[in-house]
């Protein structure tokens, strides 16, 4: 470890501290089951009008994994893994 | 008009057993009627850090199902008065009792103490259901710890939706040496995680342990966690009790001064 990293090191309690803000936007953000199915059920609608989807094995989620940053907040990122069967066009 | 608190926590060995012995044995000290009630049924405590459990004969599964009255599992504490225990069942498990149940027993104990202390189970299932249901206020006890913080924070939730209006905090288990050193998150950060009021700081006292292997809350007692406890009593009772500033700058002169002001500083935790 160098001097200077010595330095820069965060301490366990800014680090706790950081963990867990992140951690309660994703536990905080969990919408109830039945919701995520209402969102997945329409945005599988509406994507449909486009092209053909896999609403099967389609997924969706919430994460707090992007990295989005607003205003120097996490904000948490829904994730939408919907398999393509066919472009239409 | 009588107060129903809860004494909640998430997640289990923070310390609400601990809380709910020593606020209501305070509460009591300071002239009030209190029945603390032992909502952890399988896997009850409560008596044990009261040093009470030589004294059960009835537990609140009896009172519920009509085996004995109320007043029959009612246990007079060893030193006050005004106080009273109603422990679990040990060999009986949560899903035995139900809300409504419960909000009845709470009804009835309501036209005679002030207050009513309910010690909820760990947990987020059918125990802290029951421990909930009849509650107009609780205090969720946390420790300055990721774990402890992340399920106070699940439990708050739950709390606002079970409609509990009034929703305190008491921040447990400080240790203000990790504290000055930068390895434990201060009072202020978990306030400003968590969001909800703060109603008391414990610290990390040993005299804790003594005082639970022994089966005598040390609240009002020359300790601090004592002292901490006896404050969180008084604020419950209506009175403007400052908090200690954990977060002073340690000085060589504040820890001279600070020696002689010892005493002053225990009575503001």
């Amino acid at each position: 470890m160098s001097l200077f990293s010595i330095f820069k090191r965060k301490s366990s309690r800014q680090v706790a501290k950081d963990r867990l803000k992140i951690l309660l936007i994703s536990d905080r953000v969990n919408c109830s089951p039945e919701m995520m199915e209402l969102i997945k059920n329409d945005i599988a609608q509406v994507i449909s009008k486009y092209m053909k989807i896999d609403t099967t094995s389609m997924e969706i989620q919430i994460s707090k994994t992007g990295n989005s940053v607003r205003n120097g907040k996490v904000t948490p990122v829904l994730y939408a893994n919907i398999p393509i069967l066919d472009l239409k066009n | 008009m009588s107060e129903v608190i809860v004494v909640t926590s998430g997640k289990g060995g923070v310390g609400k057993t601990t809380t709910s012995a020593n606020v209501g044995t305070g509460l009591a000290e300071m002239g009030k009627s209190v029945v603390l009630i032992d909502a952890d049924i399988g896997l009850r405590n409560l008596d044990v850090v009261m040093g009470l459990e030589n004294r059960i004969v009835y537990n609140l599964v009896d009172v519920i199902e009509g085996t004995c009255r109320l007043k029959q599992a009612l246990i007079k504490d060893k030193r006050h008065a005004g106080l009273f225990l109603m422990p679990a069942a040990q060999t009986r498990d949560k899903n035995c009792v139900t809300p409504e149940q419960m909000v009845k027993l709470i009804d009835n104990l309501k036209t005679q103490f002030d207050y009513i202390i309910l010690d909820c189970p760990a947990g987020i299932e059918q125990g802290f259901q029951n421990a909930v249901a009849g509650a107009d206020h609780a205090i969720v006890v946390t420790t300055p710890e990721v774990s402890a913080i992340r399920d106070a924070d699940r439990i708050i939730g739950l709390l606002e939706a079970n409609e509990i209006k009034k929703i305190d905090l008491v921040v447990n288990r400080l240790r203000q040496d990790l504290v000055r050193r930068g390895e434990m998150m201060t009072v202020e950060d978990v306030l400003d995680i968590l969001g909800i009021p703060l109603l008391g700081v414990v610290p990390d006292d040993e005299n804790v342990v003594i005082a639970t292997n022994q089966g005598e809350p040390l609240v009002g007692k020359n300790s601090l966690a004592g002292q901490a406890f006896y404050n969180i009593c008084r604020r419950l009772e209506g009175k403007d009790v400052p908090f200690m500033d954990f977060n002073k700058n340690i000085t060589i002169w504040t820890k001279v001064s600070g020696l002689f002001r010892k005493n002053l500083q225990e009575e503001r935790v």
